[in-house]
């Protein structure tokens, strides 16, 4: 797996370099160095859920990871099994996670060390029910039992609401 | 989207983007939306200097590219075309990405179901 990362990593430099002015956002499809790719590669399988982010939880500093947050908020990921590295703070890690991930942007999600996405597929996932199930296949929340009689009940529990 | 009054002509980024994702995609349709002005106040940008007017996108496409490909994978592969943009100052770029399959039948729950409304309003 990283072996195939490394390699394409590769070719986005090829590609990026020899046509584009020099650009500080260079940076961010340097070669990675072996430290921090291993310190990456224990940051995401630190957590069962690592959000790499702009800003804290409390005060996200981009509505992109706010919204991450809030999904997550929503799913009620427990904050023990959740950790957060705000980017902002640290440049290296900053360009780091986009080339570790081979992804462009943040916010990034982690699931038990699996890339799951950005904020575009978070949500997806969220509308689609596909993350409540990631969420609760990764143990990471417990799983919701339907019982039938809760299935019945639902509709009468609309009609009081309307 | 609210935003075809605001800007007049698409700038350069615009036009790449558009292009490169058109002949990538073979797209059954491609919108690109240039959503910077919604950013300037970000920290990010105002270190920037605000010079750069395109920096935020979104794209809405509808390609029978992506059959059978998870969402990441999408994601992946426009990323990869715009790999170079990434390079010189797109700092965001929010996707879309549908088959004709998916579009149709989005667009047939769309009439289908009647809007919602929180059961706690």
């Amino acid at each position: 797996m990283f072996r195939t990362s490394l390699f394409s990593s590769v070719r986005v430099l090829s590609r990026a370099a020899p046509s584009s002015l020099v650009s500080s956002r260079l940076t961010a499809y340097r070669f990675l160095s072996t430290e921090t790719r291993s310190k990456l590669e224990q940051a995401v399988k630190a957590n069962p859920v690592v959000l790499f982010m702009k800003g804290t939880p409390a005060e996200p500093q981009c509505g992109f990871s706010r919204a991450v947050v809030q999904i997550l908020d929503m799913h009620g990921v427990p904050s023990e099994k959740m950790q957060t590295y705000n980017v902002l703070a640290d440049p290296e890690l900053r360009s780091g996670i986009k080339e570790f991930s081979e992804w462009p942007t943040v916010p990034q999600v982690y699931v038990n060390g699996e890339f799951v996405g950005g904020c575009d597929i978070l949500i997806g996932m969220h509308q689609s029910g596909e993350l409540e199930t990631l969420l609760e296949n990764n143990g990471v929340i417990p799983k919701i039992e339907v019982s039938p009689e809760a299935e019945q009940s639902s509709p009468v529990n609309d009609k009081v609401a309307a | 989207m609210n935003t075809e009054t605001r800007s007049s002509s698409p700038g350069p980024l615009e036009q790449a983007i558009h292009a490169k994702l058109t002949t990538l995609l073979q797209p059954t349709s491609i919108k690109v939306t240039n959503d910077s002005w919604q950013h300037r106040h970000h920290a990010a940008m105002r270190e920037a200097g605000n010079s750069n007017k395109e920096t935020h996108f979104s794209v809405d496409v509808v390609s029978n590219a992506f059959e059978k490909k998870s969402t990441l994978q999408r994601h992946r592969m426009i990323h990869s075309a715009l790999s170079e943009e990434f390079a010189t100052g797109l700092h965001a770029l929010s996707l879309k990405t549908k088959t004709e399959a998916e579009a149709m039948a989005a667009a047939a729950t769309a009439t289908a179901t009647p809007p919602t409304t929180c059961p706690n309003a």
